[in-house]
């Protein structure tokens, strides 16, 4: 069970920060002591913290990890298995990866305690967005 | 020969009403399947897994959360007789203004990008509704209307076999594609099949097939007992509910065939994930 504040982030999110660390520049925030949390909530109802919350296909984000890592990253949380080689890189890194229950949006948005646009939000859907989160569900997949 | 008019402002508000309800109602068959499987699930992991999906589909429907935050691309087949007249917009139009909608009223997410290589910019109001439009006899409108995920959708494959191809190879190509699925297509899974047509209805029979009734067997018996032995080795592989292990991975087969050409036999594998938000209105 997960408590804490953790960040969302997918493919064009992702995206987004392998350009700027390509072109020289700094991510506008610390890799190190977050969690990305592969997700794009759905929009937030009048009387509710958040919108529906599920794990996107973390594989997509693969190609991503060797350069994030190498700047910091640690923890990341998906829905299915990522490549050996990211599998390797995660065990060498010391990091962890961490599943948690695709379709299961109304369940998970009920451990959210909230959600805010972070980064880009130009992105919609897929911009960087902080949740904090109580008993969130979650299972330790690659150490 | 009469013709009989619809106007677009009477059918919008239902099919706006029928996305809202299939964003928080789960297929009643796969709902009472999850049910079922948590009560024989040896595995605890598994069954924490169904426990949490299972209460998923009881909240979605009673405090209308979405069931996935994926609330999916609009995907409608539609069946239009000949002798029905839309009097003032066509019906992707009338499609697309109802998605724009229900997107507002139910909180959908904008899942839809234009230019899918280079920027990949979201047109902000779930548009366009895919739309799969047939003429048939008499005035109705049927319109089967499905949120089919992106998760799913992306481990769905097409391959043009060889006459000369036997059924084996047909079932291993289905369950080599649930297994390089794994859990990224969200198991436990409906596998819609389409065998025949040319490269591109192929396709649409796998789709369409997706949401006949689970429960229904196959017409033809020999497509029916292909439906369960596909099942079966689809089961066998033991990837389980959410790739957690088990026997949990796939909930139904259902095959659609059409005729092909004498030189081909195509066969297409659509993957819906337990997320299966389908239902049908006619007009």
């Amino acid at each position: 069970m997960l408590t804490g504040t953790i960040l969302t982030a997918r493919d064009a999110a992702h995206k987004r920060m392998h350009e700027i660390l390509r072109d020289g520049k700094r991510i506008p925030f610390e890799l190190a002591n977050t969690l990305i949390f592969y997700c794009g909530p759905s929009p937030v109802s009048t009387g509710k913290s958040c919108g529906a919350i599920g794990p996107t296909t973390s594989a997509r984000m693969d190609f991503y990890m060797e350069e994030l890592i190498a700047n910091g990253l640690r923890m990341t949380m998906g829905k299915g298995n990522r490549s050996l080689k990211v599998e390797e890189m995660i065990r060498n890194s010391g990091s962890v990866y961490l599943v948690t229950v695709g379709g299961a949006a109304a369940y998970l948005s009920k451990r959210v305690v909230s959600c805010e646009t972070f980064l880009w939000q130009d992105m919609g859907a897929e911009a960087i967005y902080k949740l904090e989160v109580l008993d969130f569900p979650a299972y330790i997949a690659i150490f | 020969m009469s013709v009989r008019t619809l106007f677009s402002k009477e059918i919008i508000p239902l099919i706006v009403q029928e996305i809202g309800k299939i964003t928080c109602q789960l297929d009643t068959d796969v709902e009472n399947s999850l049910q079922r499987m948590r009560e024989v699930e040896k595995s605890e992991l598994s069954r924490d897994v169904l426990d949490i999906l299972v209460e998923n589909a009881s909240l979605a429907r009673t405090e209308k959360i979405p069931l996935c935050q994926d609330t999916g691309t609009l995907v409608v087949f539609a069946s239009m007789g000949k002798d029905l007249y839309l009097a003032d917009l066509t019906l992707q139009e009338i499609l697309d203004e109802a998605m724009q909608i229900a997107q507002q009223e139910y909180y959908l997410r904008a899942s839809m990008v234009k230019d899918p290589i280079y920027q990949r910019k979201n047109t902000l109001n779930n548009c366009p509704v895919i739309l799969h439009l047939e003429m048939i006899p008499g005035d109705r409108l049927t319109l089967c209307i499905a949120q089919k995920g992106g998760g799913a959708e992306n481990m769905s494959r097409l391959q043009m076999f060889s006459p000369s191809a036997d059924e084996n190879e047909i079932i291993n190509f289905v369950v080599e594609t649930v297994k390089r699925a794994g859990s990224k297509a969200c198991p436990p899974l409906i596998i819609g099949i389409g065998i025949g047509g040319n490269f591109e209805t192929c396709a649409l029979l796998a789709k369409r097939a997706i949401f006949d009734p689970l429960t229904k067997e196959n017409e033809h018996p020999n497509y029916a007992e292909l439906e369960k032995r596909i099942l079966s080795a689809v089961n066998d592989t033991g990837i389980g509910v959410q790739g957690m292990g088990g026997e949990g991975t796939a909930l139904a087969v259902k095959i659609r065939t059409s005729p092909c050409h004498l030189a081909s036999l195509p066969v297409a594998v659509n993957l819906q994930c337990h997320a299966h938000r389908h239902t049908e209105i006619t007009f």
